[in-house]
């Protein structure tokens, strides 16, 4: 139920007119409720950014997420690279 | 599949107590064989299937479709990145040591949020999420996880981000029924952030 909370301050926030970006741990529920913005991450339930006292990746998929606010062609549903993660 | 396979193992809720039985691979051991094999190996991307059997046949006739974000908004990033004020909005249910925990007890899920201070040292930060859907153990190590803030401090300083704002917000996420955020609660963090002329939001679950 996170994910769709987050989705529903997400929305509420960007009718404020500023731009969101959410990262999303469930495919399913991002995809029925589409919010302006989400980066889907390959990760389990309880780990959004990819690993603990992991600055490294932490940063790889902030930064995917923070790129994503360049767009306006919305929604933008976007998948973290897992060969990004491999690399590492 | 090893010895910490797809066994029915009984658990009991850290806070409540509540003993239950557990059917699926244990997100702990899924934790331990992450650190015991290189990461190479582990990507793993959540999906229904993660999620205790009670869990996942709930979240299957939940009616998500009831809250697609129909008419979609849509704001444009007004400055770029690098002027951009920018703040952090997780549903991890993080509150400070001096704030209440989330209520776990509200059978439809806690709608109310906490402000997270910019000045907060990020492992203070206490974790009340109500959820047994995830392993706390990670969150526990490490805050930034599901509330990056040293990360953004990072970028602030390396100028990828103009500044972080003041403030920050927390929800609990495991919002069953969402009409009070709908209406009222998330409504009013987004002011909040209109008002403290916040241009970009990070959204974190957990």
């Amino acid at each position: 139920m996170c994910n769709q909370t987050v989705c529903l301050v997400q929305a509420a926030i960007e009718r404020e007119g500023i731009a969101t970006v959410s990262i999303s741990l469930l495919r399913e529920i991002a995809s029925v409720l589409k919010p302006p913005r989400a980066l889907f991450v390959p990760f389990p339930m309880g780990f959004p950014l990819g690993a603990p006292n992991n600055p490294d990746l932490q940063h790889q998929v902030i930064a995917a997420a923070l790129q994503m606010l360049e767009h306006n062609d919305l929604p933008v549903l976007e998948n973290f690279s897992s060969d990004q993660y491999r690399e590492r | 599949m090893n010895s910490m396979g797809d066994a029915a193992s009984l658990v009991t809720h850290p806070r409540s107590g509540k003993r239950r039985i557990r059917l699926t691979v244990p997100a702990a051991s899924r934790t331990i064989r992450r650190q015991i094999s290189p990461p190479s190996n582990t990507i793993h991307m959540a999906t229904y299937d993660d999620l205790d059997l009670h869990v996942r046949l709930f979240m299957k006739g939940y009616p998500f479709s009831r809250y697609a974000i129909d008419p979609l908004p849509h704001a444009m990033l007004r400055r770029p990145l690098r002027e951009a004020r920018v703040a952090l909005v997780t549903t991890a249910g993080l509150v400070t040591p001096e704030q209440k925990l989330f209520d776990s007890s509200i059978k439809k899920g806690d709608p109310s949020f906490r402000e997270i201070p910019n000045t907060i040292e990020t492992q203070t930060l206490i974790e009340s999420h109500r959820s047994y859907s995830f392993d706390h153990t990670a969150l526990a190590a490490d805050k930034n996880l599901a509330f990056p803030l040293d990360r953004f401090r990072e970028l602030e300083m390396h100028g990828a981000i103009g500044e972080l704002n003041h403030r920050h917000f927390s929800f609990m996420g495991s919002i069953v029924g969402p009409s009070k955020l709908i209406e009222e609660t998330a409504p009013q963090v987004a002011r909040k952030l209109r008002e403290d002329e916040v241009d970009a939001v990070l959204l974190t679950p957990v």
